[in-house]
C-alpha cells in the first residue's frame, strides 16, 4: 500500500488546506491525475498523483488543514504488494557554520557597592598579572585615566633608580606604605625588592608576595623606632560601663550595618583628647614640631601575617558615627591591600587596638617620626572600686608609650586623665 | 480571465532532410526531457529537490531544435530554466538530478542546484539565475571567439522576461557594434513569471527589437520541432558565415506553472488546455509516423529507455553523498596560488 | 644602490599597461574612452596608436554590458583588461562583478576560472560633488570571490597590473584620480609587485598607522611630523584590501600596543571596521589603548573646497590624532 503524503511545493510551505477531492476510494488514478484541490499561502493548486493504482481510501477531510509530508490517502498499487514508504526525509542537517549570532551585549554596570573598576589597557592589566602589581595603587595615564604599560612598569621599578623623561609622567606611588617618607635612614632597595641578577639586557625582577614585602616594612620600621627613639610608658584602667551604655542606647536606634563598636569611640576619644593635649599630636624632626590636624593611623592585623595602618583623617572633626563608616570602609579592604596611598599617608599619631585578642594590655612601638602610641587591650570585667564600693564592671586598660626627647611622663598622664574624662561621657564625643 | 492574443508567424514551408537515425534521436532527447522534468517534479513534492524547480515542460522543441544545430566547439548560456537544454546538450542525466539533490556527485558539485547546472567539458555555461544577467557574458564570449579567430559562436537562451532589462539592451547594441557570433535565442513562454507579455513589452512582436540595434532577427514557431530545426539551422549558419549576431525568437509555452510553488493565478485553465492540445511531442510522433520514419515499436523502445535512463538517474542521485562540511569554503578562490 | 627616476602616478600605471599589452597577446583594454580619447585622465594615451584597435577597445556607455562582456571573454580564454572609468559608476556594474564574476567558480563546483581584471578609479577628486567622489572599497571588499587591490604608491601602480594578470580569479584595481599627476622617485627597475602582502612602508615602535590608497602618502608626512615630536610611528599600506593580510598588522600592533586606521571611506561598516575588529579579537592583550579610527565624515561628498577637505582625514588630523593616543 502507498501513502500519498501532503506534497512539498516550496521550501517555504509548511501545510495546505483540502479544499476538495477530485478522486473518490476505488478510483484508479494513473501518474500526473490530479487527485486534489489544496489551499496554500500562494493560492489554490491542483495536486497530482505520481503513483498508478486504485485508491484504497482517503484519509482526510475536504475543510482539514494539514502538515506537509502528512498521509492524505491510500494507493493500493496495481499488485498486492504491501509497502508503505515514508518518502519525506528530513533533509535539513544542522549545520554548525562560522558563529552568525551575537551575543547578547552586557553592559557592565558600575557596582553599588564600595569597589570601584580599575580601567587598566590590556597589556598592562597582564603585565601586572604576571608581575604581582596591584593596579589600585596606580594612577594611570592612559586615555580617561587608564593604567598603561609604562604605568605599570613604573611601578614596579623602585623611585628614583629610573628617571624615564621622554613622556613626562606623574610620580608613582609604592606599593605598601607602613610610614611617611623619610630620606637618610631609608631603606634601600634590596630590602624590600628582590631583583634577580640576569646576564640578558632585559631587566627581570620578581616583586615580592604582598606579605613578604610587608614583613619587611615593618621590620624596617620597628628596628628604625627601637634605635632611635626613647620610649617611656603609662598606663591607665579605664571604667567603660558609662561608654557601653551609652552605645548600646545608641545602637538600639541604628541599623546593624551603622551599629557602633568600641574601636570607633576610642578613635574620637583620642582625637578630642589631642585636641587639649596637643603636644602629642606632633613628630619630632630635629625638635618637636606640633601638627594641626589630627590623622589618626590605626594598627590593621593582616590574615597572611603583618599590619597595614590605614589613616583617619581630621579625626576630630567627624563624629563617631562618621568614624564608624569610615571604619567599615577601611578596614575589609585594608586587608585585601586595596588601600590607595592617600589612606596611608599623614597620620600623626597610632593607635593599636589588641581588641579582639587575648591580651589585656599592649605596649606599643612608636612609629617614627611620630611620638607617641596609644594601646587599647580588651573590655573585660574586671572588679572596680569607686567610692568605697566594690562592683564588676567592664574595663579596658590603655596604655601610652611616648617618645621622652619630644615629652614627659607628666604630658602623658594629662593626655590619659583626658582620655578617661571623655569616656566616661560618651555623649560629648 | 483575459486571453492572451497568440501572435504567431507563419513558419517557412521547407522541406528538411531528416535522416531516420536523427529523427530518433531528437524525438528520444524530447521525451528524455518531458520525463526527466515530470520525475524532477515528484522528487520536489517529496522535499528531494528544494530551493526553487523550473520545469521546461511544453517548451523542449525550442531547447532541442536549436542546439541540434549547434557543435560541440559552441559555447551554451542559459536561464535557470536550463535542464532541458542540458540535457539536450548530452549532460548525464543522472549528474543532472544529483546536482538538484545537492549532492557533490552533481554536475557542479552540489554547490549550484537546479538553477545552476555548469559543464564545461560541454561548454555548457550555465544555470544564470540573474535574468539577462549572462547576456553581457555571452557576448563577451563572442567576442573572444573573434579575438582568438575561433570558429565556434555563441548561443543565449533566455526569455521574454529578460527582454525588458537593461542588460538585453545593452548586449544587443555591443554584439551588433563590435560584430560578434552571438545567436541570441528568446523563448517567449508569454508569461515573465506571472506577468503577460503584454503587461510587460512595448512592443510585444519581439523580433523587431532587433531591428533597432541593427540585429537579423525573426521568429519562429516553437511548439513544432519541424519549425525550430529549419529556423535555427538557417539562424546558426548566417551567424557563422556573417560571424554577425541574430535574434531567433521562438514563440512557445510553458504547461507548467513558473516554478513549482505557484498556483497559476494570472492565466486561464483553459489558454493551458489549448497549448496543450498543440504539445510538440504527440506532434513530433505523429509527423513521424505518417513519414514512416519511425514505427510503434521504436516508441515503445525510445520510452522504455528514457524510463530506465530516468530511474538511473534518480538511483544515482539518491545514492550519492553530502559534501563535507567542512570543505564549505572551497572554491572561492581557485587552489593555484596567487603571487 | 639602485638608481632611481621621477614618474608620475600616472605614467607608473600607464607603463604596467604597456607591458601587460606586450608581453600577452591574449591581454586586451576595453573601456569608455580608453583609445581614441586616449583614456579618461590619461592613463592609456598613446596606447591605441601603439597596440591598434583590437587592444585597444573603446566601448559604449554600457558598464553592465561591457564589464560583463569582459567576464565572458575571460571565461573564453582572453585576459580582459576593463576599465571602469570611476566607482561612481560602477554601481551599473555590480550585478556582473558580484553575481558572475565572483560567483562562477562557486556555483560551477570549481569548473569555472574567471580571469578577469577590472580597473577602477576611485577617490575624490577636485570638487566633483556627491557623484563623483566616492570611495567604494568596502563594498567590494566584501564579496568572497574577489581579489581587490588597492593602488596606494608609485610602485603598486607600476608593478600590481602585472601579477593580477596571473591570477586565475577575478582582481579589482583601485587606483585614485587624485595622485594622477604626483611625482615620485622609483627604482628604475621597479617592476612586479605582490599582491598578497601588507607592507610595512615606514618601521616604527610607539604606534601603528594602518591605512590604504590615499590615505598611504597622507600618512607618510604625518610619520615625517610626528617624528619631530619624538613619536615613532610604523606604517602599513594594506595594499590588498581582500583577502586581507591580517599577518602584518598584528604582528605591528603586537610590537607597537597601538593602533590608528586612517581611510577616506565612511566610517560604518568600513574597511577600518574590519581592521579594527580583528586586531581586537587576534590582538587584544597587545592593546594599550583602544584602537582609533579616521575615517570619512558620513555625509555625501559637498562641492566647497573646505567642506570637502573636512569630510576626509587630512595630515593634520592624522598627526592629531596619533598626539592623543600617546598622551592623553
Amino acid at each position: 500500500m502507498t501513502e500519498f503524503l501532503m506534497p512539498s511545493l516550496g521550501a517555504d510551505m509548511e501545510d495546505g488546506t483540502l479544499v476538495k477531492w477530485r478522486k473518490k476510494s476505488d478510483d484508479t488514478v494513473k501518474r500526473g491525475d490530479i487527485i486534489a484541490e489544496v489551499e496554500t499561502q500562494k493560492g489554490l493548486i491542483e495536486i497530482e498523483v505520481f503513483d498508478e493504482g486504485v485508491i484504497e481510501k482517503l484519509l482526510i477531510k475536504e475543510g482539514e488543514k494539514v502538515p506537509v509530508g502528512t498521509p492524505m490517502a491510500l494507493i493500493n498499487p496495481d499488485g498486492a504488494e504491501v509497502e508503505t514508504k515514508k518518502e519525506i526525509a528530513s533533509m535539513k542537517k544542522e549545520v554548525n557554520l562560522q558563529p552568525i549570532e551575537e551575543k547578547a551585549e552586557q553592559k557592565v554596570m558600575e557596582k553599588s557597592t564600595k569597589e570601584i573598576r580599575i580601567r587598566v589597557t590590556p597589556i598592562a592589566k597582564k603585565i601586572a598579572q604576571d608581575k604581582g602589581v596591584d593596579l589600585s595603587q596606580i594612577t594611570g595615564t592612559g586615555e580617561n585615566g587608564a593604567i598603561t604599560k609604562d604605568d605599570v612598569e613604573n611601578a614596579i621599578v623602585q623611585k628614583g633608580e629610573r628617571s624615564k623623561t621622554e613622556k613626562g609622567e606623574k610620580p608613582v606611588e609604592k606599593l605598601v606604605e607602613v610610614e611617611p617618607e623619610k630620606t637618610g635612614a631609608q631603606p634601600s632597595e634590596p630590602e624590600l625588592y628582590k631583583i634577580e641578577k640576569q646576564p640578558v639586557e632585559v631587566k627581570k625582577e620578581r616583586a615580592l608576595t604582598p606579605a613578604e614585602a610587608i614583613r619587611s616594612a615593618v621590620a624596617a620600621a620597628m628596628s628604625k623606632s627601637n634605635r632611635e627613639i626613647p620610649h617611656y610608658y603609662l598606663e591607665k584602667r579605664v571604667d567603660m560601663s558609662k561608654a557601653m551604655a551609652w552605645m548600646k542606647e545608641t545602637n538600639r536606634e541604628r541599623p546593624i550595618q551603622k551599629r557602633l563598636l568600641p574601636a570607633a569611640l576610642f578613635i574620637k576619644a583620642v582625637a578630642s583628647s589631642l585636641d587639649e593635649v596637643s603636644e602629642l599630636n606632633a613628630i619630632w624632626e630635629n625638635g618637636l614640631q606640633l601638627k594641626n590636624e589630627i590623622n589618626i593611623g590605626f594598627v590593621v592585623s593582616l590574615r597572611t601575617g603583618g599590619i597595614i595602618v590605614p589613616v583617619i583623617l581630621q579625626a576630630d572633626s567627624k563624629s563617631v558615627g562618621e568614624i564608624m563608616e569610615i571604619l567599615n570602609d577601611i578596614i575589609p579592604r585594608a586587608r585585601a591591600l586595596k588601600l590607595r596611598s592617600s589612606e596611608l599617608s599623614d597620620s600623626t599619631i597610632t593607635i593599636t587596638n589588641i581588641g579582639d585578642g587575648s591580651a589585656d594590655k599592649v605596649f606599643g612601638v612608636i612609629y617614627p617620626p611620630q611620638v607617641a602610641i596609644i594601646g587599647f587591650g580588651n573590655i573585660t570585667e574586671q572588679a572596680f572600686a569607686e567610692n568605697g564600693m566594690l562592683g564588676i564592671r567592664p574595663v579596658v586598660d590603655v596604655t601610652l608609650a611616648g617618645d621622652h626627647r619630644a615629652t614627659d611622663g607628666i604630658t602623658g598622664s594629662r593626655f590619659l586623665g583626658s582620655l578617661d574624662k571623655y569616656l566616661q561621657n560618651p555623649e560629648s564625643l | 480571465m483575459n486571453k492572451t492574443k497568440i501572435l504567431m508567424p507563419k513558419t517557412k514551408s521547407k522541406k528538411i532532410d531528416l535522416d531516420a537515425k536523427k529523427a530518433h534521436h531528437l524525438f528520444y532527447q524530447m521525451l528524455l526531457i518531458r520525463k526527466f522534468e515530470d520525475k524532477a517534479a515528484e522528487e520536489y513534492t517529496k522535499a528531494k529537490i528544494r530551493g526553487f524547480l523550473h520545469l521546461y515542460i511544453g517548451e523542449e522543441a525550442v531547447a532541442v531544435g536549436v542546439i541540434q544545430a549547434l557543435t560541440d566547439e559552441d559555447n551554451i548560456l542559459c536561464t535557470y530554466r536550463e535542464h532541458g537544454h542540458a540535457l539536450a546538450r548530452g549532460m548525464d542525466a543522472g549528474a543532472i538530478m544529483a546536482e538538484m539533490y545537492g549532492k557533490q556527485e552533481g554536475c557542479s558539485r552540489g554547490r549550484g542546484g537546479s538553477m545552476h547546472l555548469f559543464d564545461k567539458s560541454k561548454n555548457f555555461f550555465g544555470g544564470n539565475a540573474i535574468v539577462a544577467g549572462h547576456l553581457p557574458m555571452s557576448v563577451g564570449m563572442a567576442l573572444a571567439s573573434k579575438k582568438q579567430k575561433k570558429n565556434n559562436i555563441t548561443c543565449c537562451f533566455f526569455g521574454e522576461g529578460a527582454a525588458a532589462e537593461g542588460e538585453f539592451h545593452e548586449a544587443m547594441n555591443l554584439a551588433a557594434l563590435w560584430k560578434v557570433p552571438v545567436l541570441f535565442v528568446c523563448e517567449n513562454n508569454l508569461y515573465a513569471m506571472g506577468t503577460a507579455i503584454r503587461y510587460t513589452h512595448s512592443m510585444q512582436e519581439l523580433e523587431k527589437k532587433g531591428a533597432g540595434y541593427g540585429v537579423e532577427s525573426s521568429a519562429v514557431n516553437g511548439m513544432n520541432l519541424m519549425a525550430v530545426i529549419d529556423a535555427a539551422n538557417e539562424a546558426v549558419q548566417k551567424v557563422r558565415d556573417n560571424g554577425k549576431p541574430y535574434l531567433l525568437v521562438c514563440n512557445t509555452y510553458r504547461f507548467r506553472a513558473h516554478s513549482m510553488f505557484d498556483a497559476e493565478l494570472y492565466r486561464d485553465k483553459k489558454e493551458v488546455e489549448e497549448w496543450k492540445k498543440r504539445d510538440p511531442i504527440p506532434e513530433f510522433q505523429e509527423f513521424l509516423l505518417k513519414q514512416k520514419i519511425i514505427t510503434e515499436k521504436e516508441i515503445k523502445k525510445i520510452e522504455n529507455q528514457v524510463d530506465s535512463e530516468i530511474q538511473k538517474a534518480v538511483d544515482f542521485a539518491e545514492a550519492g553523498t553530502w559534501e563535507p562540511i567542512d570543505q564549505l569554503t572551497e572554491f572561492v578562490y581557485s587552489k593555484k596560488e596567487t603571487k | 644602490m639602485s638608481q632611481t627616476i621621477k614618474t608620475t602616478y600616472r605614467e607608473a600605471l600607464k607603463q604596467g599597461l604597456r607591458e601587460a599589452l606586450q608581453n600577452d597577446d591574449r591581454v586586451f583594454l576595453m573601456g569608455e574612452d580608453v583609445g581614441r580619447y586616449g583614456g579618461a585622465f590619461a592613463v592609456s594615451k598613446g596606447l591605441l596608436q601603439e597596440f591598434g584597435e583590437e587592444r585597444i577597445m573603446d566601448v559604449p556607455l554600457s558598464e553592465s554590458g561591457f564589464v560583463g562582456a569582459g567576464i565572458g571573454a575571460a571565461l573564453a580564454g582572453m585576459k580582459p583588461i576593463v576599465e571602469v572609468m570611476t566607482v561612481n559608476f560602477g554601481l551599473l556594474a555590480m550585478d556582473q562583478i558580484v553575481n558572475n564574476a565572483a560567483t562562477l567558480l562557486h556555483m560551477s563546483g570549481g569548473q569555472l576560472n574567471v580571469p578577469v581584471i577590472i580597473r577602477i578609479s576611485c577617490g575624490i577628486g577636485q570638487q566633483l560633488a556627491a557623484q563623483h567622489s566616492h570611495s567604494w572599497e568596502p563594498f567590494f571588499a566584501q564579496v568572497p570571490g574577489l581579489v581587490v587591490l588597492s593602488v596606494g604608491t608609485h610602485e603598486d601602480a607600476r608593478g600590481m597590473l602585472h601579477t593580477a594578470l596571473q591570477s586565475p580569479d577575478p582582481v579589482i584595481i583601485i587606483e585614485y584620480t587624485s595622485m594622477l599627476n604626483l611625482e615620485k622617485e622609483i627604482s628604475t627597475d621597479a617592476g612586479a609587485v605582490n599582491i598578497t602582502k601588507a607592507k610595512v612602508i615606514k618601521s616604527g615602535k610607539d604606534i601603528s598607522i594602518i591605512t590604504y590608497g590615499t590615505g598611504v602618502y597622507k600618512c607618510l608626512e604625518s610619520a615625517d611630523e610626528l617624528a619631530a615630536e619624538g613619536i615613532d610611528a610604523e606604517i602599513i599600506d594594506l595594499r590588498i584590501l581582500r583577502p586581507l593580510d591580517e599577518e602584518t598588522f598584528l604582528a605591528s600592533v603586537t610590537k607597537t600596543h597601538r593602533a590608528l586606521i586612517v581611510e577616506d571611506a565612511w566610517r560604518s561598516v568600513s574597511i577600518s571596521s574590519e581592521i579594527s575588529s580583528r586586531i581586537m579579537e587576534k590582538a587584544f592583550y597587545e592593546l594599550d589603548a583602544p584602537v582609533k579610527r579616521l575615517c570619512g565624515v558620513e555625509v555625501p561628498i559637498p562641492y566647497p573646497l573646505h567642506l570637502e577637505q573636512a569630510s576626509v582625514p587630512q595630515k593634520s588630523d592624522i598627526v592629531k590624532a596619533v598626539k592623543q593616543i600617546i598622551n592623553p
